[in-house]
């Protein structure tokens, strides 16, 4: 008999006698849509307790806030960056690496990109490799990640989020920058993923 | 190290005395031990009561959570089907692993065949409990572990002690010595001059594995949950070495336990609130990896694993373990786990979990599997925080009902439970065992001798019985 059988013949007879627990038994009495006013603003707060720099900037100066940025560094641009953005940061910028391959990544100072979903309560921005955003590693290697948010991008709550998502292409959810406690249970922001995370959103 | 309990494969610490209580005792008198425990358990119990109590839905939330569990694994060779249809679909493969052996062969056969001798992994308790590094190296085939803590452990050649944070029995001292003194033999040397501030250590840490990152072509995970209805994996991580191993090779190979399907997507929004805040007490955790089958040119391997799970599911009172979303949130509120320290519960589950998860999985059958279920004081305090109220006390009182034990230790574990419940007869001891201490010098009165007499409280004289236990 193979594994496969083996395991589901041991299941079936495990739970033979146990009682029923049906789907529809399942309480989904918690909220799935929390009441917020100021998406925006909490936003910002939530991501800034992650000690992640940010950004609220009226949609009009987002280029000229995005220049700003990226003067003097090496910044990797994934296909699909809105015009808006990756022109300023193109004509700033030292150099620009549009969606360089793995061994071009090292020499990126920063990464540039936009979002799929950014969640107000927990303060996390998700990356659904869509346009604009490109592969998962992209905004894994350069030590620096910079993200901007449109303001429709925005939900309040992690159901919410889920809703808008699908998991058809790659997700990577975002809440600060990679951080430690493994020692002494002191935080250290910074092991394998970016050390600085900064967040421009755009209202 | 891999011993077959009643035909699975598990991993028993080496060099562990042989009850619960022998290896407590011995972790009792490490006061650095002590300290580092109780600041961490501490300081994580604070952040989580106050991140859960900004949820005015908790309640709610954790309700669902334990329902969504329960039916799934009412229903768990249903899901297990979708689920693999769901990633084969996707362009992954899946394999099916009765126990440990069978799955670290699996494992070891697929590294093989990619020619490789080295590979990266994730932190996963489940290849920890099925000792897969050591049945790699055997094979020639090293694993080197990327989370801070783990390499911390696997450096010092050590067990892990604590869930979400394996390495908190070393303090940054010791782990300074540990990464000037092995990491040279692992790959990149320490930096000269290296210090034992944590974010020098963390540094360290970044610079040893960066290059491996970028060159290794095999990696091993676990995950936090898999979707059955979308074949979508999710990991949940803090540090990047995650998304690393899960982003940048060419194989991944992911060996997950059969109970963390869930039915549907919409799921998350259930457990992507419980399982960050009881957790590490964030919002959110740092990174969250979800994929589904083969994805951005990798190959994928799913390796689901029972290894005894089938046998809880069996148990009608112990099945509700299988709900466990290995949070450790029990961990930081028991009394019993602050003092004895993740070492003396002789598995890769340490805490309240353990004590009713380790002698389900293994069987009952050693000295230390027999006491585990003891290694409590009953308190309930790990009931109230599991975000998918698993009824811990409850799995603890019916498997003492069925562990083959000497009255004496059933006593003295009884009464280390009834020293820490109430304070008053508490205190009324303390007074006893200064009273008594000239007399009877080497032992406490009464049933606690048992679970003290390992203890030389001469060489603390002229302290009351709780300063002792709560230096201890
Ligand atoms: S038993 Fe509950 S509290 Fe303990 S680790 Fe599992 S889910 Fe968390």
């Amino acid at each position: 008999m193979s594994a496969r059988e083996e395991i589901l013949g041991r299941i079936r007879r495990a739970v033979a006698e146990a009682p029923e627990a049906p789907e529809a038994g399942i309480p989904r009495a918690y909220r799935t849509a929390v009441p917020c006013d100021d998406l925006a603003g909490l936003l910002a707060e939530r991501i800034a307790d992650y000690r992640a720099i940010v950004h609220v900037v009226p949609v009009a100066l987002v280029p000229a806030r995005l220049a700003e940025l990226a003067a003097g560094k090496r910044i990797a641009v994934p296909d699909g960056l809105p015009a808006e953005w990756a022109g300023p940061a193109r004509e700033a910028a030292d150099a620009v690496l549009t969606d360089p391959a793995r061994d071009e990544l090292g020499a990126a100072d920063a990464v540039l990109t936009g979002c799929a979903v950014a969640i107000a309560v927990t303060g996390t921005i998700v990356l659904d490799a869509g346009p604009g955003q490109g592969r998962r590693e992209l905004t894994l290697v350069p030590d620096h990640h910079l993200c901007v948010v449109r303001a429709d991008q925005i939900v309040a709550g992690v159901p919410e989020a889920i809703a808008r998502l699908t998991p058809d292409a790659p997700l990577t959810w975002i809440s600060g920058p990679s951080a430690t406690s493994d020692i002494e249970l002191d935080r250290v922001e910074g092991v394998h993923g970016p050390r600085t995370l900064e967040v421009v959103i755009a209202i | 190290m891999s011993g077959a309990g009643r035909g699975r494969g598990s991993v028993t610490f080496i060099g562990m005395p042989r009850s619960f209580r022998e290896n407590a005792a011995e972790a009792m008198q490490d006061a650095q031990l002590g300290r580092n425990l109780r600041k961490a358990t501490h300081t994580i119990r604070g952040k989580r009561a106050r991140v859960v109590e900004e949820l005015p839905d908790w309640a709610e939330l954790r309700e669902a959570g334990r329902a969504v569990k329960d039916h799934t694994l009412r229903h768990l060779d249903r899901y297990l089907l979708q689920l693999e249809e769901a990633v084969t679909r996707a362009g992954g493969h899946v394999h099916w692993a009765a126990d440990a052996d069978e799955a670290n062969r699996i494992v070891t056969e697929l590294v093989r065949a990619t020619g490789e001798s080295d590979v990266v992994k994730v932190k996963s308790m489940v290849t920890q409990e099925i000792g897969l590094n050591e049945h790699l190296a055997a094979h020639g085939i090293t694993a080197y572990e990327t989370d801070l803590a783990e390499l911390i452990v696997q450096l010092g050649d050590d067990w892990p002690s604590h869930i979400l944070v394996p390495a908190i029995h070393r303090n940054r001292t010791e782990i300074r010595e540990i990464f000037r003194d092995r990491m040279a033999a692992w790959g990149r040397p320490a930096p000269e001059g290296l210090s034992d501030e944590p974010a020098a250590l963390a540094e360290a840490a970044r610079l040893h594995l960066r290059e491996r990152f970028l060159s290794s072509k095999v990696a091993i995970s676990g995950a936090n949950f898999m979707i059955a209805e979308t074949g979508t994996m999710v990991v949940v991580e803090s540090e990047g070495n995650g998304r690393m191993c899960l982003t940048l090779p060419e194989t991944l190979i992911s060996v997950v336990g059969i109970e963390k399907v869930l039915p549907t997507w919409r799921d998350l929004e259930v457990f992507l609130q419980l399982l960050p805040r009881s957790s590490t007490g964030e919002r959110m955790n740092p990174y969250t990896s979800m994929w589904t089958g083969a994805t951005e040119g990798q190959r994928f391997h799913l390796v689901l694993l029972d290894n005894g799970r089938t046998g809880v599911l069996a148990d009608e009172v112990g099945r509700q373990a299988l709900r466990c979303i290995r949070c450790s949130a029990c961990l930081n509120v028991c009394p019993v786990y602050e003092r004895a320290g993740g070492h003396a519960y002789g598995s890769v589950y340490p805490g309240p979990i353990g004590a009713i998860l380790t002698p389900q999985l293994r069987g009952m059958g050693s000295e230390l599997d027999n006491s585990l279920p003891y290694a409590s004081s009953l308190c309930g305090a790990c009931l109230e925080v599991c975000p998918v109220a698993i009824d811990i006390p409850e799995v603890l009182v019916e498997l003492r009902a069925r562990a083959r034990h000497p009255r004496s230790e059933r006593m003295a574990m009884r009464a280390a439970g009834w020293l820490l419940a109430d304070q008053a007869r508490l205190s009324r001891a303390q007074r006893l065992a200064v009273r008594l201490r000239r007399l009877i010098p080497r032992r406490l009165p009464g049933p606690a001798s048992a679970w003290t007499d390992t203890r030389d409280l001469p060489e603390i004289p002229e302290e009351s019985f709780r300063d002792w236990w709560e230096r201890s």
